[in-house]
């Protein structure tokens, strides 16, 4: 049995801890806000992207189209890019998206496929190092970026056409958790390369053209040659703003489930507490009391 | 009430400007532009420039670095690389 003042030293620490877990909670409710906002403002660029894709798409097939569209004809080389968070106590936001990743390396590997991994975030590298230590080609880091902007997404995208370049990937494939809404994140995995040209994706109904035929300054292929790196860059981006969101929203339902625990924990604690003070006193009265009627 | 083109800016963080205007000039890489209601549809890359938006007696401009036109006879939607409005 703990002395009195082993108790009271019990419960004044889980007290802080509350504070602390508290106070986590509201920054992350906060933050999770401003998180929301800017994943919901970059909607309608990925939205128009997708839709002027899909339309020049269809005009660019055949041998001449940019391999980034139509892939390099290949399915041996695997790289995926795995998206989380910088930081924890966020409850198991990085872990599935990690896990998600993890069973599709799997697959990949036990279908005979190379692998490769670029690590963003630094929740996903430790559990990726471990499992597969030789197929991290790249990590970053995005905790220092305060502000995600198209530049955030830039070294990425980088690294991806890099690689892509170099032949060291013929699919490459990003996961990261959906941002479904405040109290659901979904691991989800997209393909980057080749583009997946998806109309419902984009505005719907093709724009009414009124007889007229689209033309294209310099022309299509070149327009796509700018477009799709763009439309890679922004998808990352889109992605990580994603992220971000759910990632406070993961964090404010973790603090909020910590701080409703170390609330039960302190009530127990401190019922327990005053039932050894009153046994205690209850104890010294007796004592004293026979020890008078001995007298 | 006469149609109006529909204009929308976006770049990748935000909404810049979407409503209905009279006109609105960009830079093209081949060369500036202006649309109005009814232009024939055309895509083109665009360089870094101003992009001016007149509407009645409003003008509004914004400096753009880079980007994207999609233009139909009734909308034009820019997608800029970067977008600040110019004071």
């Amino acid at each position: 049995m703990a002395s009195l003042k082993e108790m009271r030293n019990r419960i004044g620490s889980v007290k802080s801890t509350q504070k602390i877990t508290k106070a986590l909670q509201m920054v992350a409710a906060a933050k999770g806000r401003r998180a929301q906002d800017a994943a919901q403002a970059a909607r309608p660029y990925a939205v128009r992207m997708a839709s002027v894709i899909a339309n020049l798409a269809k005009s660019v097939t055949g041998p001449g189209a940019p391999v980034l569209l139509a892939g390099t004809g290949r399915d041996q080389k695997h790289l995926l890019v795995v998206a989380a968070a910088d930081s924890g106590l966020a409850g198991a936001i990085s872990s599935s998206v990690v896990r998600a990743a993890r069973e599709r390396i799997y697959e990949l590997k036990a279908a005979g496929k190379e692998v490769r991994i670029i690590c963003v975030g630094r929740k996903t590298v430790a559990p990726l190092r471990r499992l597969f230590p030789d197929a991290i080609v790249a990590t970053f880091d995005m905790s220092q970026e305060k502000v995600l902007t198209l530049s955030s997404a830039e070294p990425i995208a980088a690294r991806i056409l890099q690689a892509f370049e170099n032949g060291e990937a013929d699919v490459v494939t990003l996961f990261f958790s959906h941002f479904k809404n405040i109290v659901s994140q979904v691991p989800t995995s997209q393909q980057l390369i080749p583009a997946v040209v998806n109309e419902a994706a984009g505005l719907g109904a093709a724009p009414d053209l009124k007889g007229g035929v689209y033309s294209y300054e310099p022309d299509e292929a070149a327009i796509l040659e700018t477009l799709l790196p763009q439309n890679l860059r922004v998808q990352i981006l889109s992605a990580l703003l994603e992220n971000k969101a759910g990632f406070y929203a993961s964090q404010m339902t973790a603090m909020d489930n910590a701080t409703r625990n170390a609330g039960d924990l302190i009530t127990s604690l401190t019922k327990q507490y005053n039932r050894s003070r009153q046994a205690q006193i209850t104890k010294e009265l007796i004592e004293i009391i026979s020890g008078a009627e001995a007298l | 009430m006469m149609a109006k083109l529909r204009f929308s800016l976006v770049a990748p963080e935000r909404e810049l400007f979407a409503g209905d205007v009279d006109q609105v000039d960009a830079p093209g890489v081949d060369g500036d532009f202006g649309v109005f209601l009814g232009h024939e549809p055309f895509m083109t890359v665009l360089r870094p420039g101003k992009v001016t938006i007149r509407d009645g007696a409003t003008t509004k401009v914004f400096e753009i670095k880079g980007g994207f036109a999609d233009v139909t006879p009734e909308s034009f939607t820019l997608l800029a690389e970067h977008a600040v409005e110019a004071a």
